[in-house]
């Protein structure tokens, strides 16, 4: 933890003058940005550790919201309440069906609107920004006007469309970002040397913009597994992890939600560090 | 037409609109229809019986004017506590994304790698932390109690400082990373320019970085102003009876009292003032190019 807030200053002190930096820089204005920063970074993570810290905690009776005292015995039996363990992986399931199906939509389009202008791309381009305005809650009860109209039963089906729908937008958009500057005579050199349209898609073009589709289906899936407001609207009686977090705090939270939730904290450090890497290496080769 | 640059020329014209087909229809069926459908339902009549109400659509804009007199509290304290939350993240993300923009040389994957850890975190989960460290009986409060900074209330928790607090927490990345990208832009000699012509850090500050930073600022403000504005988590965990938002109404209407056609009509009251604040924000500050 204080490795994590003291980084800043381990930049501050890392190595020679970085070459980006403002002519004849103030030493004490810049140490206390420097500081300012770390402390906001600190702020981002003082949830996080009390999160972790709770994970290790004794309480008494069913609420772990105040300290009691030091034990191992959460991280011992972490699937000890099979509830719980029941939403975490609904949450799972629903992440990755949603992400798979959003991932493939938004790519697409983000590369179709990349590589040319056509009729209607700019009006594309707007429209695929829409859902990122519309606050969720707005978001979860027209879906759920729209399943009620339809006569539909709310369920795991529900929550995967009403996921898809607003992970779309933010896999076009992150790809998008991703995309710009790539150098689209690729895929004609490809062709001219006689590829088909399919074989240059799959063997020249996605290659080159994976990074950003990767990046895109990894936010795609921390944003499906954090959704509470949308999938609350559209859940009916199927429970995802925050649905379960949420009816817990009425009925007793056990440890072990801050278990599973240090537990998914350390898999994405773990992948965020990996594709950090892979990225690295991709570069340098 | 030979050489590498006909290639926009000799692609296909319909290629372009079969990938883009499935997800505009995706989001034609599951984002612009299910809005049209909370529209009609907002001008709709609740009718039928008790056990089995049904909607009757008969342009009933009343659903709008009592939307306003029966709530027009939460309305005003979700516009207040979204702006508020808007300007402290702007305080808070503006010297992180800085020192991250210009100052962190080869750690800066890494800090942009901790402004999004905490959304591998449940929401929800970050939430209830906020409500142990605010607690009563926490050292937060009693720290500020020492110092004599405590609100008058005597606790955090269930006053608008907990909601707000939550907002700021929650949203603050979404602030810190459009406003690291505009500065991350910004070339580095306009600001040695400043130097030389014998301005002060301070001035080139002020006159060269603010004005480029404002994309990224205005894109931040949109992406926290936003679903600040529509939440109902923090109000609910945080708040107290006396702090609710405009979105616990509408959860609460939608999901409790199954009043269908005042929470849609709610709905688009909240997407209209989002709207008005937008426009009023964007021509403020003077870039309209961006909706």
């Amino acid at each position: 933890m204080t490795t994590l807030a003291d980084a800043p200053e381990h930049a501050a002190a890392a190595g020679p003058v970085p070459p980006r930096r403002a002519p004849r820089p103030r030493r004490w204005g810049d140490r206390a940005l420097r500081a300012v920063a770390g402390l906001v970074l600190v702020y981002l993570f003082v949830p996080i550790a009390v999160i972790v810290l709770f994970s290790f905690n004794e309480p008494r009776g069913k609420f772990n919201l105040t300290w009691k005292g030091f034990t191992l015995e959460n991280w011992a039996d972490p699937f000890r309440y099979p509830q719980l363990t029941d939403a975490l992986e609904t949450s799972l399931h629903v992440a990755a069906v949603s992400t798979a199906v959003a991932v493939v939509l938004g790519t697409f389009v983000a590369v179709a609107l990349v590589r040319q202008r056509f009729r209607g791309s700019g009006a594309i381009d707007t429209f695929l920004v829409l859902p990122l305005t519309a606050p969720e809650v707005v978001m979860g009860a027209s879906l759920l006007t729209l399943f009620i109209d339809l006569g539909w039963n709310r369920g795991f089906l529900t929550i995967v469309i009403a996921h898809i729908a607003f992970e779309v937008s933010f896999v076009a958009m992150t790809v998008k970002a991703r995309l710009r500057g790539f150098d689209w005579t690729l895929e004609d050199a490809a062709m001219d040397l006689g590829a088909t349209p399919t074989r240059t898609f799959l063997r020249v073009t996605l290659p080159l913009i994976l990074p950003g589709v990767v990046a895109a289906a990894m936010l795609s899936f921390a944003l499906s597994l954090d959704d509470f407001i949308i999938t609350y609207f559209n859940s009916g009686s199927t429970v995802t992890y925050p649905l379960y977090v949420n009816a817990a705090t009425k009925t007793g939270l056990p440890p072990q939600i801050n278990v599973l939730a240090t537990a998914i904290l350390l898999v994405s450090l773990v992948l965020l560090g990996a594709s950090v890497l892979w990225q690295r290496r991709r570069l340098t080769s | 037409m030979a050489g590498t640059a006909a290639g926009g020329r000799r692609r296909s014209r319909v290629a372009p609109y079969a990938m883009v087909l499935p997800a505009v229809a995706y989001l034609g069926v599951f984002f612009v229809y299910p809005l049209w459908s909370l529209l009609r339902t907002s001008l709709s009549r609740n009718s039928g019986s008790v056990f089995l109400p049904t909607l009757e659509f008969d342009w009933a804009w009343s659903n709008y004017g009592d939307a306003f007199t029966d709530f027009r509290d939460q309305i005003v304290r979700s516009f207040v506590y979204a702006g508020l939350a808007t300007a402290i993240c702007i305080a808070l993300a503006y010297p992180l994304a800085y020192v991250i923009a210009f100052k962190s040389g080869r750690y800066r994957n890494l800090l942009l790698g901790l402004v999004i850890l905490p959304f591998f975190v449940t929401f929800l989960v970050r939430t209830l932390a906020w409500k142990t460290i605010l607690a009563d009986d926490g050292w937060v409060v009693s720290a500020l109690d020492t110092v004599g900074l405590l609100p008058r209330e005597g606790r955090l928790l269930s006053t608008s400082w907990g909601v707000v607090g939550g907002l700021v927490y929650n949203f603050l990345p979404f602030m810190v990373l459009p406003l690291y990208v505009s500065l991350e832009k910004i070339d580095p000699r306009l600001l040695e320019a400043a130097g030389d012509l014998y301005s002060t850090s301070w001035r080139g500050f002020r006159k060269v970085v603010v004005p480029l930073s404002m994309p990224g600022v205005i894109a931040g403000s949109l992406l926290v102003f936003i679903p600040a504005s529509g939440d109902f988590v923090n109000a609910q965990y945080l708040g107290g009876t006396q702090n609710t938002m405009i979105g616990n109404v509408i959860q609460k209407q939608f999901l409790v009292v199954k009043d269908y056609p005042a929470a849609a009509a709610l709905s688009f009251v909240l997407m209209a003032i989002i709207l008005a604040a937008v426009l009023a924000y964007t021509r403020a500050l003077g870039t309209d190019d961006l909706v």
